[in-house]
């Protein structure tokens, strides 16, 4: 017996997309007639001339061992969910071979097969059946089922008239209970709130306990980083990393601070910009006590954000925020709102400042940044931001928090309070001393001025 | 980690065999995976369940237009071509002559429109889960059943209201459904394989349902045709399956053994064809939906 869970060989997956209309080579239409049949025919097949090819994935090529838990991250059109698609078997790939050792459950979506029309009971038989489970294993199921989704008393009501927490909560509770021994997940947490997700990511959690191959794709790095032993990179349809979970976010987040934070490329990117033009950043870091750049820090250390930024209309004064948001529930954690000039400011004039978290009490996760400039009256309609910008700053377990690792299925915020303990009596013992520590940021300018 | 390692909840036993899937490109023509088929048919029957449940659902009359349908046909054919064309019904009653015809007739055509548009209506299905495709126009085939059997229990009250007995030919009432519904799915499949690519056939199969009728013995007899069209006529397949449960059900009509046997051929040419066709093309299905 192998111990190979999923074998994948030269996997690659080609799509044809319409030519440029520029590109088409012109035709009468006398012999667009003639060539009717014959094209018909040849799209029925879906083969056609008029298309061009473009490579969704090309040649990638691992392995994956039983009771693995695997991350596959990249950016959008990596071709992470063409590769979900074709080892769950609702699409083929062009060339290569994958082989498949176990029953495989797929989840791509919550509440596969539901219909608003039918009752709770029939949407369970339902979405079980098409999820690929037997009748009489539904029916042994199904009261765990009802439980986990707590809808006793509305099940048969149809599922139309469920509150939309009702209906989430049992289009999940169908799929946490097949039983695969390969799961294959694709961004089912990208639906439902900040608890729903965390039930999910418990759930997983409790599946690869279990001994069962988890196969994970999410743009969720911090979900990654906590459910997945193994992570592959993919990028243009390519393995470009696969290794240890922190070796290959470590280079994935690489890779996004090379095309991000830039003044080029990130700090212009329109979808996480938000602005009136007036002012703008210019350049972003983040880097540590030493003055060296990283993002990932211990729970303790000390964060210091080094931002440029340019005006480019007159401004009464210049304020900054700098936020972390939380990777798994988008809530945001700020710095105070920093006052680097109360006089106006002339077009032209550019600054450079540096934002410190000193003793990150913020729990381990990934936080994509935030960050806001503004006129330093608060009314002001001038203003520049930079929403969820990767790479985030990364918070490992650290300090006296070594042990206080996250676990999704229990939350506790994103936040640690500063707090100290004394202790008054415990005879017998040797009381252990911790050393309080100070909260709160600063703000260091380091030049502010007009060039020209 | 290997299998006997993996801890079993109690209430699920260790797996022991362990099926392999090879993924690969498939290229050419391949048959149905019957074994597959079979191991989904638990799909197939809550597929098939759910169509039947849907299509009455909040509808004030329910089940009750199944009976409509092809009572109020029935009845309009009857006064037309019974009584006013007094075109002849092969010694029949017209209304039951009618019924008989138009229920075939319904149940074939109600696996065409069901089938016809399935995948469309399944999309979600196709893109986000693997099962065998087969499973989704076949549950209309199924599920169109159970609007055949109330219709049936309908003719057989027209039946003993006029009085007529059922001969030993009415056992073989179960062969005739069985070749309507190989011929309803084997042209059902190509038309819900085509349209996934091509939407043309959601105009077309209504305009087709209706001219098809119109060249099936549905509300006339295939006496009226001159006997020298007879055979080109009977190339219609619809034209056997029609007289025929007409023969089981009334115990005579006008069909004959060229008729049964040229419906069979083309019946089972439509199936394999495509089946075969389906399969060929069910590999893009959940690129091009």
């Amino acid at each position: 017996m192998t111990d190979t869970a999923i074998k994948v060989e030269g996997i690659a997956k080609s799509y044809r997309i319409a030519r440029a209309l520029g590109r088409q080579p012109y035709r009468t239409l006398q012999e667009e007639v003639i060539a009717l049949p014959a094209n018909l025919w040849k799209r029925a097949l879906g083969r056609s001339d008029s298309m061009e090819t473009f490579w969704a994935l090309n040649d990638v090529t691992f392995d994956v061992k039983q009771g693995e838990v695997v991350g596959i991250i990249g950016r959008n059109g990596a071709g992470k969910s063409t590769l979900l698609k074709i080892l769950s078997r609702i699409t083929q790939p062009t060339r290569g071979r994958a082989e498949i050792y176990g029953r495989v459950g797929a989840l791509l979506e919550v509440g596969t097969g539901f219909h608003a029309e039918l009752t709770g009971r029939e949407n369970i038989y339902l979405s079980g059946a098409i999820l690929g489970m037997r009748k009489q294993e539904i029916a042994r199921q199904f009261d765990a089922i009802v439980d986990f989704a707590e809808v006793e008393q509305f099940i048969d009501t149809p599922t139309k008239r469920y509150s939309s927490g009702m209906y989430t909560r049992l289009a999940f509770a169908v799929a946490a209970h097949l039983e695969p021994e390969i799961l294959l997940v694709d961004e089912v947490l990208a639906v439902g709130d900040a608890s729903f997700q965390k039930k999910c990511l418990g759930k997983m959690e409790d599946v690869a306990g279990e001994g069962r191959t988890v196969f994970f794709v999410s743009h969720n790095t911090q979900a990654v980083r906590q459910l997945c032993t193994r992570c592959i990179l993919l990028e243009h349809g390519q393995v470009a990393a696969d290794g240890p979970t922190d070796a290959t976010l470590s280079i994935y987040n690489q890779r996004l601070r090379d095309t991000r934070i830039d003044a080029e490329t990130g700090l212009n990117n329109p979808e996480n910009r938000r602005g009136s033009g007036a002012v703008r950043f210019t350049a972003v870091s983040v880097e540590d006590v030493t003055g060296a750049e990283r993002y990932s820090f211990q729970m303790g250390e000390s964060v210091r954000f080094k931002l440029s930024f340019k005006v480019h209309a007159p401004m009464k004064g210049a304020a900054i925020v700098v936020a972390l948001r939380s990777g798994m529930s988008r809530e945001m954690v700020t710095s105070a709102r920093h006052v680097v000039t109360t006089q106006q400011m002339e077009a032209g004039s550019e600054g450079t400042v540096v934002v410190e978290l000193p003793d990150v009490y913020i729990r381990p996760g990934e936080y994509p940044l935030y960050l806001h400039v503004s006129e330093a009256v608060q009314s002001a309609g001038k203003y520049d931001v930079l929403d969820d910008l990767t790479p985030p700053l990364v918070i490992t377990p650290g300090g006296r928090w070594l042990h206080d690792n996250f676990d999704p299925a229990q939350p506790l915020g994103t936040f640690s309070l500063p707090s100290s303990m004394t202790v008054e009596e415990l005879p017998g013992y040797e009381a252990h001393v911790e050393s309080p520590k100070p909260a709160g940021s600063h703000l260091t300018m380091i030049r502010t001025g007009t060039q020209d | 980690m290997s299998a006997a390692a993996t801890p079993a909840r109690d209430n699920q036993p260790v797996t022991v065999r362990r099926p392999t899937v090879v993924i690969e490109p498939t290229s050419g023509w391949t048959a149905i995976n019957l074994r597959e088929l079979w191991t989904y048919r638990d799909l197939l029957l809550i597929l098939a369940g759910r169509d039947v449940k849907l299509r009455y659902k909040q509808t004030g009359l329910g089940i009750t237009w199944v009976i409509l349908q092809p009572l109020v046909a029935a009845a309009i054919f009857t006064v037309m071509f019974g009584r006013f064309a007094k075109l002849p019904s092969d010694g029949h009653p017209y209304l039951v002559f009618v019924f008989a015809g138009v229920v075939a007739w319904n149940y074939y055509s109600a696996v065409l429109q069901r089938a016809g548009n399935s995948l469309i209506t399944d999309s979600r299905l196709i893109t986000k889960v693997y099962f065998p495709r087969l499973a989704i126009p076949l549950a209309s085939t199924l599920s169109a059943l159970i609007d055949l059997g109330v219709s049936l229990v309908v003719l057989a009250a027209f039946m003993a209201w006029y009085g007529i007995a059922p001969t030993w030919r009415v056992l073989t009432l179960p062969l005739w459904i069985g070749l309507i519904a190989v011929c309803a799915t084997g042209v059902s499949l190509w038309l819900s394989a085509l349209n996934v690519r091509y939407r043309d056939f959601v105009h077309a199969m209504p305009f087709m349902l209706q001219v098809w009728m119109l060249a099936s013995p549905v509300a006339y007899a295939t006496t009226i045709v001159p006997e020298r069209f007879r055979t080109i006529y009977s190339l219609n397949p619809a034209v056997a399956f029609i007289e025929g449960t007409r023969w089981a059900v009334l115990g005579s009509s006008s069909i004959t053994a060229p008729m049964v046997a040229i419906t069979t051929v083309v019946s089972l040419a439509l199936f394999v064809g495509g089946a075969f066709f389906f399969r060929r093309v069910e590999r893009g299905f959940a690129d091009a939906v």
